[in-house]
């Protein structure tokens, strides 16, 4: 055996809490750009709503690819989601001769919670995935470069317009996503549950409450926002081919799915937590 | 002599340990054609990428008109592209525009022409390439190779750009389009008084477009003069590319 291969045994444990402590500042650091540059490209990407040129047409564009082909898997989602809501609660409630509540549960969670969660997984799986895939082709075939050289600010034509679009396009979606979710609620509730029609929707609008719609669609908004940003960020820094936009698209999607969990919970403090 | 369009010195850009440009200095009189060869990967595509802004390099001058570019303010680098053509070796062409969109998207961008004025000039740009005004409608995926490549043209040229930059621009075209391509450029220069820099690897269509050449090797200008002398320049490096033989000093230089 060579002496630095004895040696090697002694230093280990201080080592590997050494490497241990050296990865977690790494990673710790490597977060803090990646978070700092994204956030200063959301920044820029803002920054050009104030200044012409006003790509209008493509807001249009982007606001019809989000709310209008997302609609189908939104709705879907919404009212099988409200009609779970409605059995569940009601097993639940049943045990405390509460079944009244049902209507309640399902119109605050859907307008609170499931409502613009539900639909910002499944725009972050449609939109993000195809800003990302499009916007990181541009990237990897020169056309970004291309822009530019056609005096064009790539952030202000490719970013801007598609952040505006899901912001605006988002709350629009969950607004159908509250309606049909209190309808698939309203559905078990009169066909199977034995509640009168009139007495489901009354008690619906009873606990209906103007503040629990709005702060679901402010999470809309936010949630639009971010699946729009996190879809332009990965695609735009693609690099490499195929695979460097098959990568991109993964992490737009994941990203954002995280992110909104993460911010639905905090958002949530902010309204609720009182 | 007059002042250059555009004078290059000391150029230099390492991508990850690889000393691609190592020191270019080119110089392009106004109103005229330089060709610049050099083998696949030396460097010549990240050249014009620099003169566009859109690779910054690590050393080096770049002038246009006597100003240094890399050291202007964002908004007069700005100022100073939106008179530069570039052709994209791959063409790169917007796949969610239709080809007249792709051809006069600068001239719209800059509010020079309204939506409605553009298929017809479009129309009358892509007829300067050889292609049919119909094609204006198509979407570059329905083209082939060729003919993306000639849309790339007629969107670089279509601005009338003071300078313009060809990256490959006969590669993927037939004989007889190549020719006519090459008059192309040559018009720009001459009737239009553009200043054209391309990149080729085409020795007929660089002897045809070119007033100069320079040939960059292992990141270096080894060679520059008119474009006429190609093929018996007598710099032996120079001569064995130009005449595409195997064996020579480049592969000498390369074994080393
Ligand atoms: N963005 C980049 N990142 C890393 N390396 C790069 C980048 N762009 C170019 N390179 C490297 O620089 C070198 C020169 O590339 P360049 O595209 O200029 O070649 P070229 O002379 O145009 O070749 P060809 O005739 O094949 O087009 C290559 O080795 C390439 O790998
Ligand atoms: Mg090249």
């Amino acid at each position: 055996m060579s002496a630095a291969a004895e040696a090697a045994p002694r230093r280990k444990p201080l080592d590997i809490v050494l490497d241990g402590v050296a990865a977690i500042g790494r990673s710790a650091i490597g977060m803090a750009r990646g978070v700092g540059a994204v956030a200063l490209f959301a920044v820029e990407g803002v920054s050009h709503l104030a200044r012409p040129p006003f790509y209008g047409r493509l807001v249009l564009r982007h606001f019809i690819e989000i709310a209008y082909f997302s609609l189908p898997v939104v709705a879907l989602t919404a009212i099988f989601t409200g009609m779970v809501l409605a059995l569940q609660s009601y097993t639940g409630f049943a045990r405390f001769n509460a079944e009244g509540a049902v209507a309640n549960v399902v119109v605050l969670s859907i307008t609170r919670e499931l409502g613009p969660v539900l639909a910002g997984l499944m725009v972050a799986g449609r939109i993000g995935a195809a800003f990302a895939a499009e916007i990181g082709t541009m990237r990897v075939t020169d056309q970004i470069d291309a822009l530019t050289t056609l005096s064009t600010n790539p952030q202000k034509y490719l970013v801007t317009p598609r952040l505006l679009a899901g912001t605006l396009a988002m709350p629009l979606l969950v607004i159908v996503a509250d309606v049909l979710g209190v309808m698939g609620g309203w559905i078990i509730g009169t066909a199977k549950l034995g509640f009168s029609s009139l007495t489901y929707l009354k008690a619906t609008m009873d606990f209906l409450q103007f503040s629990d719609v709005m702060s679901g669609l402010v999470k809309a908004a936010v949630f639009g926002f971010i699946i729009a940003l996190m879809g332009c960020w990965c695609g735009y820094n693609s690099r490499g081919g195929a695979q460097g936009v098959g990568g991109a698209t993964t992490s737009a999607v994941v990203t954002s799915s995280i992110l909104i969990l993460a911010l639905d919970y905090v958002l949530t403090e902010l309204f609720f937590a009182r | 002599m007059s002042e250059p369009k555009i004078r290059i010195r000391g150029l230099k850009k390492n991508f990850a340990g690889k000393q691609v440009l190592d020191g270019v200095d080119i110089d392009v009189p106004a109103r005229s054609s330089m060709v610049i060869l050099g083998g696949s990967g030396s460097g010549k595509s990240v050249t014009i990428k620099c003169l566009l802004g859109l690779i910054t390099p690590d050393a080096g001058t770049i002038e246009i008109d006597g100003r240094n570019i890399l050291a202007l303010p964002a908004r007069e680098r700005e100022a100073v592209n939106d008179r530069i053509g570039m052709l994209f070796q791959n063409g790169a062409l917007f796949d969610s525009l239709p080809v007249w969109e792709n051809v006069c998207f600068k001239l719209l961008a800059q509010n020079r022409i309204t939506r409605a004025k553009a298929r017809d000039k479009a129309a009358e740009v892509l007829a300067q390439v050889g292609l049919a005004a119909s094609v204006g409608d198509l979407s570059p995926g329905e083209l082939s190779g060729g003919m993306q490549k000639r849309v790339a043209l007629a969107r670089a040229i279509a601005a009338t750009p003071d300078i313009i930059l060809f990256d490959e621009p006969t590669t993927g075209l037939d004989p007889i389009m190549g020719a006519v391509i090459d008059g192309l450029i040559r018009d720009c220069v001459q009737k239009l008084g553009a200043t054209a820099v391309s990149i080729t690897h085409d020795m007929a269509s660089a002897r045809r477009i070119g007033d100069e050449a320079a040939m960059l090797f292992k990141g270096r200008i080894i060679w520059n003069g008119p474009a006429a002398e190609l093929g018996h320049t007598g710099n032996a490096m120079v001569d064995q590319f130009a005449n595409g033989e195997r064996e020579g000093p480049i592969q000498m230089e390369l074994r080393r």
